[in-house]
C-alpha cells in the first residue's frame, strides 16, 4: 500500500465513523430528550453533523468520479430540505399549540396566558 | 469500514424507530419518522459501497426527493385535512388537535 492509498483509507475511516458517531448519538438523543423542541434539536445534530461527514466520507472513498458528484447533490439536496423539514414540523407543532417546557420542573406553559397568546397571535400572522 | 458504518446505521435507525411507536404527539412522529428517512438515504448509500454497486446512490437521491415531499404532504394533511386544495373554512381552528 502506497502513501498516497493510506491517506485517503485513513480519511475516510476519520469521516465515516465521525459520522456514524453523530448518527447514534442524534438518535440517542431523539429516544432520550424530554420533550418535542428538544428532540428537534437531536434531530438537527443528525441532520447536520452526521449526513456531511458521512457524505465526505464516502466521497473521499470514490475519488474524483460521477460517484462523487451524485454523492455532492445528495449533500446539497439534504442540506436544503433537512431544516426545511424541520422547520415545517416545528412550525406546524408551534401553530397547533404545544409549547415548551420551562422552569424548574419542566412545566409546559400551556396555561400561562400572556406569552401563549403571544405566540399565538404571531402564528397566525406568519401563516 | 463500510460494515461498521452499517451496523452503526442500523442501530440509529432502530431507536429512531422506537420513538416512532412511542411519539408522545404527532408531531414526535413526524420529525422521528423525518430522521428515519435521513437515516434511509445515507443508509441505502453505505449498501451501495458496502456491496460495490455505487449505482444504488441514484436510489438514495430519489429517496431523499420522497422522504422531503412526503414530510410535506404528511404536516400538510394533518393542518389542513386536505392534500389538494385547501378548504378555505377557517383554518386556524383546525389544527386545534
Amino acid at each position: 500500500m502506497s502513501v498516497p492509498e493510506i491517506l485517503v483509507e485513513g480519511l475516510s475511516w476519520g469521516f465515516i465513523l465521525a459520522g456514524s458517531a453523530f448518527l447514534l448519538i442524534g438518535a440517542f438523543g431523539v429516544l432520550r430528550f424530554p420533550d418535542f423542541w428538544s428532540r428537534l434539536h437531536a434531530v438537527s445534530v443528525m441532520d447536520s453533523a452526521g449526513v456531511i461527514l458521512l457524505l465526505i466520507g464516502m466521497a473521499i472513498q470514490a475519488g474524483p468520479t460521477l460517484i462523487a458528484v451524485k454523492l455532492l447533490i445528495i449533500g446539497l439536496f439534504l442540506f436544503i430540505t433537512g431544516p426545511t423539514a424541520t422547520h415545517a414540523v416545528a412550525n406546524a407543532a408551534f401553530v397547533s399549540g404545544l409549547r415548551p417546557k420551562e422552569g424548574d420542573g419542566l412545566r409546559s406553559i400551556v396555561d400561562a396566558p400572556t406569552p401563549a397568546q403571544d405566540g399565538d397571535l404571531q402564528a397566525a400572522d406568519l401563516s | 469500514m463500510f460494515a461498521v458504518a452499517t451496523v452503526a446505521l442500523l442501530i440509529a435507525m432502530v431507536i429512531v424507530l422506537i420513538r416512532v411507536f412511542r411519539g408522545a404527539t404527532l408531531y414526535d412522529r413526524v420529525l422521528a419518522v423525518n430522521a428515519f428517512g435521513t437515516i434511509t438515504v445515507l443508509f441505502i448509500g453505505i449498501v451501495g459501497f458496502l456491496m460495490e454497486r455505487p449505482e444504488f446512490l441514484d436510489i438514495a437521491m430519489l429517496y431523499a426527493l420522497i422522504n422531503f415531499v412526503g414530510t410535506i404532504a404528511i404536516l400538510k394533511f394533518f393542518r389542513y385535512r386536505a392534500i389538494g386544495d385547501i378548504p378555505r373554512n377557517d383554518p386556524e381552528e383546525e389544527a386545534a388537535g
